[in-house]
């Protein structure tokens, strides 16, 4: 598949719809069984808009966040996923992209998307080699949330100008 | 994945952040006139009160009219997210009170709006808040009042009522270099004649109230966030960067990222002392920035036109009008407000302060009136008004000295304000 090289400073509109709309199962790296944690309330808000969401955290494993069983690692995960959310340091990511280029073919991996405040260069440089498309610092529930106008709600500048109603992704 | 290219500020103007209504299809944004919002469940509720979701709970916090305006306004000052007050000067009040803790200091230009003075050296010491002034436009001076705990620099683009353009390029690596946020209130200016996001503001103030309503019929604020300063690498911030009890150990900063700002303004200032912005006038607001370029673009024209005749009037001692060459601020005016220098100014009669009064009131068409940024053409005495609650010199370094009159100059026909000007000089 010929991709354009992208910007990881810009991500257009279309790339992150395409995303949200093709993902259905995202594996949450980092998910935290703590109720007041972003991880724990993003997974939340994902499940009540349709996303199957398998939280993946070592330190949780086992426990259950949101009906869901929490794996050790991306290669405990019984089911295909179609995305790796990755909620941990920028300094902790490149591990984790290095398994999840290799389960890439076994699970279904499509795309990488590290958090707000998460950004690996060299780690998204190497995923996208393997055919994955990368987002770097953002969060697919604020993305979600900006695309089908709830974001708004708050003030937030959308970027979106048109005079079609908005939908979700 | 072809982008459209950015829509220009006259398409944003009319469409950022209205879109036809989600449940009717309504294409004006309807005034959303209900207080609450009813919840799906207990679970939704709690969700709501821990900003864990996206949603309306209490009008005191969001509103749907209201977040058209906030939307609309952070996009025309190229900002990530905007937060709607009831009035410019709560406004100011929300963006303090989320910096600033008790005992800390900021500095501000002396040439502010009169009232903008008064808030910050008479009331904000009653919040522990201090206010040090220093002349914008010399840096050094702006970097010796900020010294080790100054914690933000506030000017106005566009002063009131003084003509005063300031030089805000130097201003930014300077707040940069402290680590704190350079606060710029652009109500003079508007963001169709002004950004200061593009020279390195981090947070915009507007009283909405001016032109960006644009017809004296609604006092609105809005604070912008540019969505660029960092809270973690500064440091200086504990509200924003440490765990708020009140949310059960969030950190704005963290969970919000760019819009953090925006958010703690909302869910702890706006919430907690409630100058929230009326529905209505949120809709009147929308209104008038739909036209805001074409009324801008005439307001300047006008202004330019008066200004320039009075300069030539035999009884008028000074005018003090950035679009003017003879202004000292004229090259500023022509780098940060090339479309034009905004319709507020001050004269100086040679007759001092006694013709300005009689001018003042012998003026026909012009409304004498505590406002600016009107349709209609406006004037005042600044210095037994506005700024009366100031020193002889602090009124001086506003420049609104005793002989100065202020004046806001509306969409009328240019012929018609320069010849009641006329009439009312002969008179004076």
């Amino acid at each position: 598949m010929l991709r354009a090289m992208i910007d990881h400073d810009h991500y257009p509109d279309s790339l992150i719809r395409d995303v949200l709309r093709r993902c259905r199962v995202i594996a949450m790296v980092g998910a935290s069984p703590t109720w007041v944690r972003p991880s724990n309330f993003a997974m939340k808000y994902l499940q009540a808009k349709g996303y199957r969401v398998i939280p993946v955290n070592p330190v949780a494993a086992g426990q259950t966040i949101h009906g869901e069983t929490v794996h050790a690692g991306l290669g405990d995960v019984p089911d295909r996923f179609d995305m790796v959310d990755i909620f941990r340091a920028s300094d902790q990511v490149g591990p984790i992209v290095d398994e999840a280029i290799r389960l890439k073919d076994a699970k279904g991996i499509s795309t990488i998307w590290m958090q707000l405040g998460v950004r690996d260069d060299a780690a998204a440089a190497g995923a996208e080699a393997a055919g994955l498309v990368v987002i770097m610092n953002r969060c697919p529930k604020i993305e979600y949330g900006r695309l089908s106008g709830e974001l708004s709600w708050s003030g937030v500048n959308s970027g979106i100008v048109t005079a079609k109603r908005l939908r979700a992704p | 994945m072809t982008e459209r290219p950015k829509p220009g500020f006259e398409t944003r103007a009319i469409h950022a952040g209205a879109r036809p209504d989600a449940a009717t299809g309504a294409r004006s944004t309807p005034i959303y006139q209900t207080t609450s919002y009813v919840f799906d469940d207990a679970d939704h509720a709690a969700s709501l009160f821990n900003l864990q979701s996206f949603g309306y709970i209490y009008s005191r916090i969001t509103n749907p009219t209201v977040a058209v305006l906030e939307e609309r306004v952070a996009s025309l000052e190229g900002g990530r997210a905007a937060i709607a007050a009831a009035s410019g000067h709560a406004a100011q009040f929300l963006a303090f009170f989320t910096l600033l803790e008790p005992g800390d200091s900021f500095v501000a230009a002396p040439n502010l709006y009169g009232g903008s003075v008064t808030q910050f050296a008479k009331s904000f010491p009653k919040l522990g808040w201090h206010c040090r002034f220093a002349d914008p436009n010399d840096v050094e001076a702006v970097d010796r009042a900020l010294g080790a705990d100054g914690k933000a620099i506030f000017v106005e683009s566009l002063a009131n009522p003084g003509g005063v353009v300031v030089d805000l390029e130097p201003l930014a690596p300077l707040a940069r270099a402290r680590r704190v946020p350079l606060i710029v209130d652009n109500t003079l200016a508007s963001p169709y004649l002004c950004n200061p996001i593009d020279w390195g503001a981090d947070i915009v103030i507007h009283s909405a109230t001016k032109f960006l309503g644009g017809h004296g019929n609604a006092l609105a604020g809005v604070v912008v966030e540019s969505g660029r300063f960092d809270w973690f690498a500064s440091g200086r911030f504990p509200a924003m960067t440490q765990p708020d009890p009140a949310y059960h150990g969030l950190t704005f900063a963290e969970t919000f990222g760019d819009f953090g700002f925006t958010m703690r303004a909302r869910a702890v200032a706006l919430r907690d002392f409630g100058p929230a912005l009326a529905p209505m006038n949120a809709f009147l607001v929308l209104q008038g920035i739909e036209t805001l370029p074409l009324r801008m673009a005439r307001h300047c024209e006008n202004a330019l036109a008066v200004a320039s005749h009075l300069e030539r009037h035999p009884k008028v001692a000074w005018v003090s009008y950035a679009g003017l060459p003879s202004s000292r601020y004229h090259a500023l005016a022509r780098k940060y407000l090339p479309k034009g220098a905004g319709a507020v100014f001050t004269f100086g009669l040679k007759g001092g302060f006694d013709a300005g009064v009689r001018v003042v009131e012998a003026v026909e068409l012009f409304s004498h009136l505590a406002n600016v940024g009107d349709t209609r053409s406006l004037i005042i005495h600044p210095a037994s008004t506005t700024h009366r609650q100031l020193t002889d010199e602090q009124r001086t370094a506003a420049g609104a000295g005793n002989d100065a009159v202020r004046l806001s100059i509306g969409l009328e026909t240019a012929a018609d304000l320069i010849a009641d000007l006329d009439q009312a000089l002969a008179r004076g």
